[in-house]
């Protein structure tokens, strides 16, 4: 970018909130997916949202891409500069704007920190269930232009399901604000839903309401392994049908239980083929009969063993495998590719089981976790990028993986986003009216294709896979 | 067409920088709240361990010219090494970032005046604990001489940028030098002290006191008399060679059977004393011997409750006279782990009613020689 340039977005920002100098630009080229990495021409940290609409309309009027960027913790290259542009980042915008107590919402700018948000309001006695893994560095920004999961989701649902009203600026330089504080709200398309989730291809998310509940008093934990993957499966299967929604149903394969014993030897059972981690919230009663019949269930689908957890501490330690797992898996190999594929719930231990074959036929190393009671695996890849002829391999058996996946009603993201990691396979999900939809919706609102270009649509699908897998 | 100093450096940094070590780090971004620099700069990744592995990572691909932004992303790191707990993938970010300054040490052109004060430092105060005595008495010269306050009066330093003045300030005031071996009677536990070159200078108040209270508990302490700096001023600043070299100094310093522990009270020491047998291990001369030392180093409040202090303390009740609390040294939480002994002690100790201090493991910006480095930074961090 030439200086004439850099000048003009200084007078929109300020000299000392603009950043190029190349050890920054490094630093801006990469977010938290393997094998993804472009230098941005600028790094811009604007202040509010007239700021914000300066800069849209220069990067409108010169055909710059802009990438939205929170913490840069995506798992799908989606906040990656690959065709270089500005990138945008909220450390200046990450205020509370207002708690509102009377109709249980919380207006923030796109900056905070989720982990801030969350003690914030359960102070106030409230509660934000998302709880993506990533909370303690993750922006509400970034969670809601991915709509982001976490752990919670069975019962309370994804970052969508909190989001009630948006400010956003239009690459066309207008600023439009959706929803609002209203539980209820049908006055034409559900523009809020169009942007959630949309990887800052449309506009720029400047100002967010979330809805709030009550925090729940009371919470239990309790532990079940099985010796074989369908004992778990039909534990959740039967937890469910019994009309128990616990608000964690989490669950570990055999190779990522081993990771956990090589890592932390916490006396995990190795030869159990799965471990399934079960929580209930809300109030005491309920809670204690709810995490009681989740064990009697297990036991009677064939649990080999199970415990309660008594107190906070002992849930703790029930805990710390499931915890630790991605950085037990971490370890083992130079790379660590973390997946999302999601199938319905009934459908856990085909995928798992397809996952561990797919592994097998590619040789590669696939472990299996990930939160069972919504079906949303992270089959977890451990390779080397540095190695070429290994990498084909993860490739083909990634793309087996979302094949066996849409196969079984799923989809090739459940969290993590598209971004341009995944967006070779968007077709095999949406099928081709869904994906041409999606284009049109796109050409229409960002015709000059300067937010977040690459992401989402590939300039190529990959060819589908024919296979006959289960 | 690539300059001789970016092939220099680049050759460098792969000859030092360890790619197994850069390769453990999958980006997942969960150091940076941890890290007090990136705190300090409001988010800039670039001052972030992430952003710096990705440009040693660059460094040694070439994905990155070397430039005063690239050295200053180094140069800003306090070694703090918080970034370690907070790691899923338990990178090897202490090691990662010494190996960096060895690599820009031996790649970067220096100036007259550095290589002068390069040399004055770590050839010559932390390598000699007889010339590091010698120095600090001329600074208590300067205090006691009257210098100190005429100094001040005049307003001598105002000429100086302010944190020059406040680091003067807070000079500690240094006691003349004590006898150093301090045997009294026959003792159960026999503990060599490990002095530090500081704090056997300007923290010698501190020193003399922890002997006294491993007397008190029993133990008999001997202080030999061959030790010198740790060396982890030199590891830190890009001179692990020479840091290695005190290390095998103090390995056959306390190359003994008579000891049962080799105790030290300063944490930035511990750290690197708790790492001789990693760095020593490849040498067959000093292997076992830096096991051995390894095997007996303690820090001292892990030693003062293996003595019994809390029941000795607990012995002495009295009335809670005033509110104490305790900010972690980094490295001797990053790394020693060490938490809860210093806790549990002052829960213990009588007069004191213990409160815990929020976010007591943040970096204070001290880090060792950091706050005259990098005096900008370090104020930022500590207020």
């Amino acid at each position: 970018m030439n200086d004439e340039m850099i000048q003009s977005f200084v007078r929109i920002v300020g000299k000392e909130n603009i950043k190029y100098s190349k050890a920054q630009l490094l630093a801006y080229s990469y977010d938290a997916t393997a094998n993804f990495q472009s230098k941005p021409d600028l790094v811009i940290s604007p202040k509010n949202t007239e700021e914000i609409v300066e800069i849209v309309k220069l990067c409108s009027k010169e055909h710059i891409p802009i990438i939205s960027r929170g913490s840069g913790t995506n798992l799908a290259a989606g906040t990656v500069p690959t065709q270089g542009g500005v990138v945008l980042l909220f450390n200046r915008m990450n205020e509370m704007i207002e708690l509102d107590e009377e109709n249980l919402t919380i207006t923030v700018q796109p900056g905070m920190i989720t982990l801030d948000l969350s003690t914030y309001v359960e102070a106030n006695g409230l509660f934000y269930p998302p709880d993506p893994s990533s909370m303690k560095i993750s922006t509400i920004g970034g969670n809601v232009s991915e709509n982001s999961g976490g752990l919670r989701g069975l019962k309370y649902g994804v970052t969508k399901d909190y989001v009630r009203a948006l400010t956003v600026v239009l690459p066309n330089g207008s600023v439009l604000k959706t929803g609002g504080k209203l539980a209820k709200d049908v006055a034409g398309y559900d523009l809020t839903s169009l942007l959630v989730g949309s990887e800052g291809t449309l506009g720029i998310i400047t100002e967010i309401t979330l809805k709030l509940i009550p925090l729940p008093v009371y919470k239990k934990t309790g532990i079940a392994y099985f010796n074989s993957l369908e004992d778990a499966a039909r534990t959740v299967s039967s937890i469910i049908a019994n009309k128990i929604i616990p608000v964690t149903l989490e669950f570990m394969d055999r190779g990522t239980i081993g990771a956990v014993e090589d890592f932390m030897n916490i006396g995990l059972p190795r030869d159990a083929e799965a471990m399934l981690l079960m929580e209930q919230d809300g109030d005491v009663e309920l809670v204690q009969k709810d995490i009681q019949k989740m064990i009697e269930i297990a036991v009677a689908e064939g649990a080999t063993s199970t415990s309660i957890a008594a107190s906070p501490e002992e849930a703790d330690v029930l805990k710390t495998g499931r915890r630790v797992a991605l950085s037990a898996l971490a370890r083992k190999r130079p790379t660590t590719i973390l997946e999302d594929a999601t199938v319905p719930r009934s459908e856990i231990a085909k995928m798992v089981r397809a996952i561990q074959e797919i592994a097998i036929k590619h040789d590669v190393q696939i472990s299996t976790f990930g939160h069972a009671g919504d079906g949303n695996l992270h089959p977890t890849c451990l390779t080397d990028v540095r190695n070429k002829e290994e990498m084909i391999r993860v490739e083909h058996a990634l793309a087996e993986i979302f094949e066996v996946a849409i196969q079984l009603g799923g989809t090739i993201t459940g969290e993590h986003g598209v971004g341009e990691m995944k967006a070779p396979y968007l077709e095999w999900k949406l099928g081709e009216s869904g994906i041409n939809l999606m284009k049109q919706i796109k050409q229409s609102i960002d015709p000059l294709n300067i937010m977040n270009p690459g992401k989402i649509f590939a300039k190529e699908t990959k060819t589908r896979l024919v296979i006959h897998n289960g | 067409m690539v300059s001789e100093l970016q092939q220099r450096m680049q050759d460098s940094f792969r000859e030092h920088v360890d790619e197994e070590y850069i390769m453990d780090c999958m980006r997942c971004g969960f150091c940076l709240p941890a890290c007090p620099t990136y705190l300090a700069t409001n988010q800039d990744e670039t001052h972030s361990p992430r952003g710096r592995i990705a440009l040693m990572k660059a460094m040694r691909d070439g994905d990155v010219v070397w430039d005063g932004s690239v050295a200053d992303a180094f140069d800003m790191c306090l070694g703090c090494r918080a970034c370690e707990p907070a790691c899923p993938a338990g990178v090897q970010y202490g090691a990662l970032i010494e190996e960096t300054r060895v690599a820009i040490q031996h790649a970067k052109p220096q100036g007259m005046k550095e290589k002068v004060m390069r040399k004055t430092a770590f050839d010559g105060l932390f390598a000699d604990q007889n010339k590091m005595a010698t120095t600090i008495k001329l600074v208590q010269f300067y205090q006691k001489s009257g210098l100190q306050t005429v100094t001040r009066k005049i307003g001598f330093l105002n000429l100086f940028p302010p944190f020059m003045k406040e680091m003067e300030g807070v000079l500690p005031a240094i006691e003349k030098k004590k006898e150093r071996v301090s045997s009294l009677k026959p003792k159960t536990t026999k503990v060599a002290f490990f002095t530090g070159c500081l704090m056997d200078t300007l923290f010698q108040e501190t020193n003399r006191k922890t002997i006294k209270l491993l007397e008190w508990l029993g133990a008999e302490v001997i202080i030999p008399r061959e030790q010198q700096c740790c060396g982890a001023l030199h590891g830190h600043s890009g001179e692990l060679e020479k840091g290695l070299r005190n290390a095998k100094i103090n390995v056959d310093a306390f190359d003994s059977n008579e000891f049962d522990y080799i105790v030290n009270n300063a944490g930035g020491c511990g750290a690197f004393l708790s790492e001789y047998e990693k760095h020593l291990q490849e040498n067959s001369k000093y292997a076992e011997k830096a096991n051995q030392f390894s095997q007996k180093l303690i820090d001292i409040s892990s030693l003062f409750i293996k003595l019994g202090m809390n029941a000795r303390l607990k012995e002495m009740r009295s009335e809670d006279v005033a509110i104490v609390t305790y900010q972690d040294s980094c490295h001797l939480r990053n790394v020693n782990k060490i938490f809860l002994e210093p806790r549990s002690l002052l829960m213990d100790a009588p007069g004191f009613e213990y409160k815990e201090l929020i976010d007591a493991g943040s970096c204070c910006g001290s880090a060792g020689i950091y706050n005259l480095l990098q005096p900008e930074m370090a104020r930022r961090i500590l207020i």
